[in-house]
């Protein structure tokens, strides 16, 4: 099972360095990762997989969310599976 | 494999465009509460309710972190009271609604529904006692919401029932005056009632259900209003296409959430509703979805079209995307519910004719209409009946919520807060009526072959 974490912010030195600490914190194993930064905005989609979290998931969506908090930016973690049933029939 | 488009498109959906699921609603049966004993009777309803639905919040809060999507409102809805309360007086009848009340504060839901009748034929005195005490249910409670089915396509329509109705709507008014007459919010008059429609006030747990059951019931008008803006001046085909696409995604989610949740509560999955229900909030408007559709302000002659065929689109879409459908499924019309269609009542262009019309092409019907308090019992009923009708003689669902605000006239305004939003007071034509009315008996039941 993967989730898929979404960072958007103004762009500053460490971000995916952060993020990836705290996945590695809990045990979620990153497996691609797709940025970009327009300007000063930095915007990232990153795939995680999280069959070894060694937390519950609902834990790491808001551990990621404070996270994100803590440094101005926007972290949104959700399960694939949304975007599975969305998207492909 | 996922794609960066297809994430990205789902986060503005969320985010953006007021995506949601409107409600997970858990359907308890009551038939094994039944005792001719008041206090029993409560008694084996409260522990049934907060047996069942124990874990219901927490894993809707659950499901919501996991998906990222909010899932906005937890309920319950339960067996039609009147039919379990048939060994209970009205005062019975009446701790019964207190009884969901403590029961629904228990398990921490935002409504519970089920304090209801069916009454398409005929009355027995247990409807009758329930019916008796529902002003008074509605005013002492908060969460409880109640609805009477009075009419159906094969049953014909019970007008005793609409004028017993119309004095009920005008108590409830009277005993919640000091709250902008909220009582008649929760209180739902219907024809073809749904057994297994998730959205309140209306929802009640059917006589055919199993003895749980998860309905779910998506939103998201914002989606679909903005897919719309983007599409530009596309003809009337490629639009119907764009909205069954836009509905099928969003169907997607409440199925998703639906099995989920059903799976975790171990509770038989019942069906999505398929309703575009709009909030009060900027953009997650039905209204707007009509007015970018091509109409200068929603309630313009076109309107009633339109919205036949954004319905149909969404149908189409949603059913695809589903394994079970029921409930309403259609887009809704709330009034007070919907920035769009309260600023068509301002603008004086949406009226109540008008708002009729639409009901005979979508679910569900006259909803959440603010008239003023002096309107006469004999109008309301007028207006019930003309409503009914247009269900029975259509086979679909109709319904009346209507709210005649105790102290208010055109040109006020009622607000009720939250989810309810807040209503400008609709002109009614005030000719009676009456003696229609109160010929009472039954509307037969209608012809269905002949058909013009």
């Amino acid at each position: 099972m993967k989730a898929v974490i979404t960072v958007t912010g103004k762009d500053s030195v460490g971000i995916i360095a952060k993020v990836a600490t705290a996945c590695a914190e809990h045990g979620a194993n990153i497996v691609d990762i797709s940025q970009s930064v327009l300007k000063e905005y930095f915007a990232m989609i990153m795939l995680a997989d999280i069959d070894g979290l060694n937390v519950d998931f609902s834990v790491f969506v808001d551990d990621l969310a404070a996270l994100g908090q803590k440094n101005s930016l926007d972290i949104h973690t959700m399960h694939e599976d949304i975007f599975h049933a969305m998207h492909h029939v | 494999m996922l794609d960066t488009r297809d994430i990205l498109e789902t986060i503005q959906m969320i985010r953006q465009e007021n995506l949601d699921i409107r409600t997970i609603t858990m359907g308890i049966s009551l038939w094994d509460c039944v005792s001719d004993d008041a206090d029993r009777l409560c008694q084996k309803i409260y522990d049934k309710i907060t047996r069942s639905a124990e874990h219901l919040v927490e894993t809707g809060c659950a499901i919501e972190k996991k998906y990222g999507v909010p899932i906005v409102n937890k309920r319950v809805s339960v067996t039609p009271i009147s039919l379990i309360a048939g060994g209970v007086s009205a005062d019975g009848c009446l701790k019964v609604a207190h009884t969901l009340q403590r029961a629904a504060d228990t398990v921490g839901v935002n409504f519970i529904g089920g304090f209801s009748a069916l009454v398409h034929k005929g009355m027995t005195q247990s409807d009758r006692n329930l019916i008796s005490v529902i002003p008074e249910a509605l005013a002492e409670t908060e969460l409880v919401c109640s609805s009477v089915n009075v009419a159906t396509t094969k049953a014909g329509i019970n007008m005793d029932a609409i004028r017993l109705m119309g004095s009920t709507i005008k108590r409830c008014a009277a005993l919640t005056a000091d709250r902008n007459s909220i009582g008649c919010a929760k209180l739902v008059v219907f024809a073809n009632v749904p057994e297994d429609n998730p959205f309140m006030a209306g929802a009640f747990h059917g006589v055919g259900e199993p003895e749980t059951v998860i309905n779910v019931g998506v939103s998201g008008p914002g989606v679909v209003s903005s897919a719309i803006e983007r599409a530009g001046d596309c003809d009337l085909s490629a639009l119907a296409e764009l909205i069954k696409k836009t509905a099928f995604k969003i169907t997607r989610v409440g199925q998703l959430v639906a099995t989920e949740a059903a799976q975790r509560l171990n509770v038989p999955f019942g069906i999505v509703d398929l309703s575009l229900a709009p909030t009060p909030a900027v953009g997650d408007s039905v209204a707007q979805i009509l007015e970018n559709m091509g109409l200068e302000c929603c309630g313009a002659h076109g309107t009633t079209a339109c919205l036949a065929m954004l319905n149909d689109a969404v149908k189409k879409g949603g059913v695809m995307a589903s394994g079970h459908v029921g409930g309403l499924s259609g887009a809704f019309i709330p009034v007070s519910e919907d920035a769009g269609m309260i600023a068509a009542v301002d603008k004086g262009v949406l009226s109540i004719e008008k708002l009729e019309a639409m009901t005979a092409v979508c679910s569900v019907g006259l909803d959440m209409i603010a008239v003023p308090g002096d309107t006469s019992e004999d109008v309301i009923c007028g207006i019930i009946a003309d409503e009914i009708s247009i269900g029975v003689a259509n086979t679909k669902t109709t319904a009346v919520r209507l709210i005649p605000a105790v102290g208010k006239t055109v040109g006020d305004s009622v607000d009720f807060g939250g989810l309810l939003g807040h209503a400008p007071i609709l002109p009614l034509r005030t000719e009676s009526p009456a003696r229609f009315i109160r010929r009472g008996g039954r509307i037969p039941a209608p012809i269905h072959s002949l058909k013009n």
